[in-house]
């Protein structure tokens, strides 16, 4: 054959050897080894108390859940905890920071306590919504710079590109972080958000956490692109894409991000891959996807990954590392009992604070 | 004083609140180096610079987001829909993040989204709307819709200073034909009170916006021929309505009609008449009337287009129907 056609035969089996029917772009890339990024023992310590705090918080909603305990969906983060925990805590306190349904993690580590997460999902009286709403659907921007999302996927990225423009004009140099999930970058929102952060050089950083699913929709069906990072560029924004099963890779391209905001430079597009290792919810079998995936990104789950890191390093023993797991668990059955303990809010609370009035003049939560 | 247009008259509101409260500032297409596309905010860039009054990308739903953002950082953002038709592409920012934003966790959204609403320019379907139904229908908004330049200014002096998010319906036919002096002091319109600007016992004309004028056209033209005498209610806030206003002047006169420029069905006559009906059934001599556009699009030959909008003859006409019942 000719040069050309030998040349074209080469660069299509360039691409990594991949199950039948799983397209290469939704497998794992090649694995990397782990690097620390420059943090402190107790530093990586604290990041191993968010990760395993993000998913023992889940366990505990999934058994409450189990128990008929929760109201509504549940939305599991499991193999994704790296992106939640590594984000939230390469932030300062004051940066602007919005959760999505799968960013439990962040939350922990923003302060929220896994008493709050609990009555929220039991829908009681004393939760940051007064039963209102569920899930993750409240903030406090004043104390916890925090702004809660809604249930509508894409429309957090306008409202903090606006969070971080708000912040310049106070003359104060926050940058703002939230997530989208793979399927929600198809959004109107998603891309009149960027743009305009872009447009207008703001701090935003926005964490794509492509999981490989949105619902039961696998990336081959959601975009064309082989990578969103690739759309970086179509904006005009920073972008990268990171193994989001690797905590530290996480946080300092979240560093990466953050320094570049505060310099002026705008906006980070910032892709972590992972994988969804539950359904979409609760009720979700996940038998859309295919065995051969499941297995792959099983191996990489990010809890494992960084506890072998720190036991490699040196920084922890096993048993260190089980008996940080045993000292929540106990915190997390009180929680528990605490919030199945607490009243549900009065029917009469459904008219109130459809507008300021006493009582929703400003957030309730946290209590001051 | 010199004449102030209903158009001037807004942008007087603005540049006031802007003075006032460093808080407040612009966003919107074309509303800084240009000046808007009617040159409401023509001088504001010049007097309060640029990262107060912000050219933004064609795209409203980020607009709106971007606003909300900005709110709930503190600042109180006044969103401009270049036409009030774009307002659709933020429907579901206003809808579900800023309506519903205090009710479930205490954050306010104190924005204004604010843009020119209404017919009788030969603007189209897509430029001549009147949107207010959607979001009258949303708890958690407010929705304004003045007449005069006095209320212009008043009103969105009070939507700028509300503490929850407020649509702020400006009348593009009203722009620049209604002149008014108004006073050198501040002075703030209330939302959610209806104004009488015509007294009258015999029967009650409940209006707003531009239809406000043809309807006081109506009510003289049916003094001087009958010796009726109707009473105009100008209703400047239609969330939350002046309920009281309403049926007020329902048990007052017993007989009363809804004039507006919006489409029939869905229409706020029909919530007017279902409080009526509510809260003043027995005062009623006559049913309660409306004259609306009908149920299509707004077209935009001058024929179809005169033919769609209410005037005055057709209240004129339902006027004398209802008196004579």
């Amino acid at each position: 054959m000719t040069a050309k056609a030998s040349a074209k035969r080469k660069a299509v089996k360039r691409r990594p050897a991949s199950a039948p029917g799983v397209s290469a772009r939704m497998m794992p890339a090649p694995l990397q080894p782990m690097a620390n990024p420059g943090l402190s023992r107790r530093q990586l310590l604290e990041l191993h108390h968010y990760l395993i705090l993000n998913r023992l918080v889940e366990d505990k909603l999934t058994a409450l859940y189990r128990q008929g305990q929760v109201h509504g969906g549940l939305y599991s983060s499991r193999g994704q905890e790296a992106i939640s925990v590594g984000t939230a805590y390469a932030l300062e306190p004051t940066d602007l920071l919005a959760p999505m349904i799968r960013n439990i993690g962040s939350l922990l580590v923003r302060g929220v306590t896994p008493r709050d997460l609990f009555l929220q999902y039991l829908a009681r009286y004393d939760a940051p919504t007064h039963g209102k709403d569920g899930t993750l659907h409240f903030g406090n921007v004043d104390r916890l710079a925090l702004i809660g999302p809604i249930s509508v996927v894409g429309t957090l990225v306008p409202v903090m590109a606006g969070a971080a423009l708000g912040a310049r004009q106070r003359g104060e140099n926050r940058v703002s972080l939230t997530y989208i999930g793979d399927g929600a970058t198809s959004t109107g929102n998603f891309h009149e958000g960027l743009n305009f952060a872009a447009a207008l050089k703001l701090p935003l950083i926005l964490v794509v956490e492509n999981n490989g699913y949105a619902y039961s929709t696998p990336v081959d069906r959601q975009f064309a692109v082989e990578s969103i990072a690739e759309r970086g560029a179509a904006y005009g924004v920073a972008a990268e894409s990171i193994d989001g099963t690797d905590v530290l890779a996480v946080y300092a391209a979240t560093r990466r991000a953050m320094e570049r905001g505060r310099r002026g430079e705008g906006a980070t597009l910032l892709e972590c891959r992972a994988f969804r290792m539950r359904g979409h919810a609760q009720h979700d079998d996940m038998r859309y996807v295919p065995k051969e995936l499941f297995e792959a990104w099983g191996a990489r789950d990010p809890i494992d990954r960084y506890e072998a890191f720190l036991v490699e390093g040196g920084m922890a023993t096993a048993g260190s590392l089980q008996a940080a797991a045993e000292a929540i668990a106990p915190q997390l059955d009180r929680a528990a009992q605490e919030a199945i303990d607490s009243p549900y809010p009065a029917p009469e609370e459904a008219l109130k604070g459809v507008y300021r009035e006493p009582g929703y003049e400003r957030p309730w939560w946290p209590a001051e | 004083m010199a004449l102030t247009t209903y158009l001037e008259a807004i942008r007087q509101g603005i540049e006031e609140e802007m003075a006032r409260d460093e808080s407040v500032f612009l966003l919107g297409e074309d509303i800084g180096l240009y000046g808007g596309a009617f040159k409401l905010t023509d001088g504001l860039l010049q007097r309060f610079g640029a990262s107060r009054v912000i050219d933004t990308p064609i795209a409203e739903g980020a607009i709106v987001g971007a606003a909300i953002g900005a709110a709930l950082m503190g600042m109180r953002p006044v969103a401009e829909m270049q036409f009030i038709d774009f307002i659709s592409c933020a429907f579901d920012q206003i809808t579900n993040f800023a309506a519903k934003s205090r009710y479930r966790w205490g954050g306010g959204v104190p924005i204004v989204i604010r843009g020119p609403a209404g017919g009788g320019v030969h603007g189209g379907p897509f430029h001549s709307q009147n949107p207010e139904m959607y979001f009258v229908h949303t708890p958690g908004l407010k929705v304004v819709a003045p007449s005069t330049a006095y209320d212009a200014k008043g009103l969105i002096k009070a939507a700028i200073r509300d503490d929850d998010p407020v649509i702020y319906l400006e009348h593009k036919f009203l722009y620049r034909r209604i002149k008014e002096e108004l006073p050198e002091e501040d002075f703030v319109v209330p939302i959610g009170v209806a104004a009488t600007r015509r007294e009258g016992n015999d029967l009650s004309i409940l209006s707003y916006g531009a239809m406000l004028y043809p309807s006081l056209e109506a009510a003289e033209l049916l003094a001087s021929e009958r010796g009726i005498e109707a009473e105009v209610i100008d209703l400047r806030s239609l969330l939350p309505l002046d309920r009281e206003a309403i049926v007020a002047t329902a048990r007052k006169t017993g007989k009363v009609m809804v004039v507006h420029e919006d489409t029939r069905t869905g229409g706020i006559a029909g919530e007017i008449a279902a409080i009526i009906n509510e809260e003043a059934f027995d005062y009623l001599d006559g049913p309660v009337l409306r004259v609306t556009s009908p149920d299509t699009p707004v077209p935009y030959s001058p024929p179809l287009e005169e033919f769609f909008l209410p005037n005055k003859d057709k209240i004129l006409d339902a006027a004398r129907r209802l008196a004579d019942y």
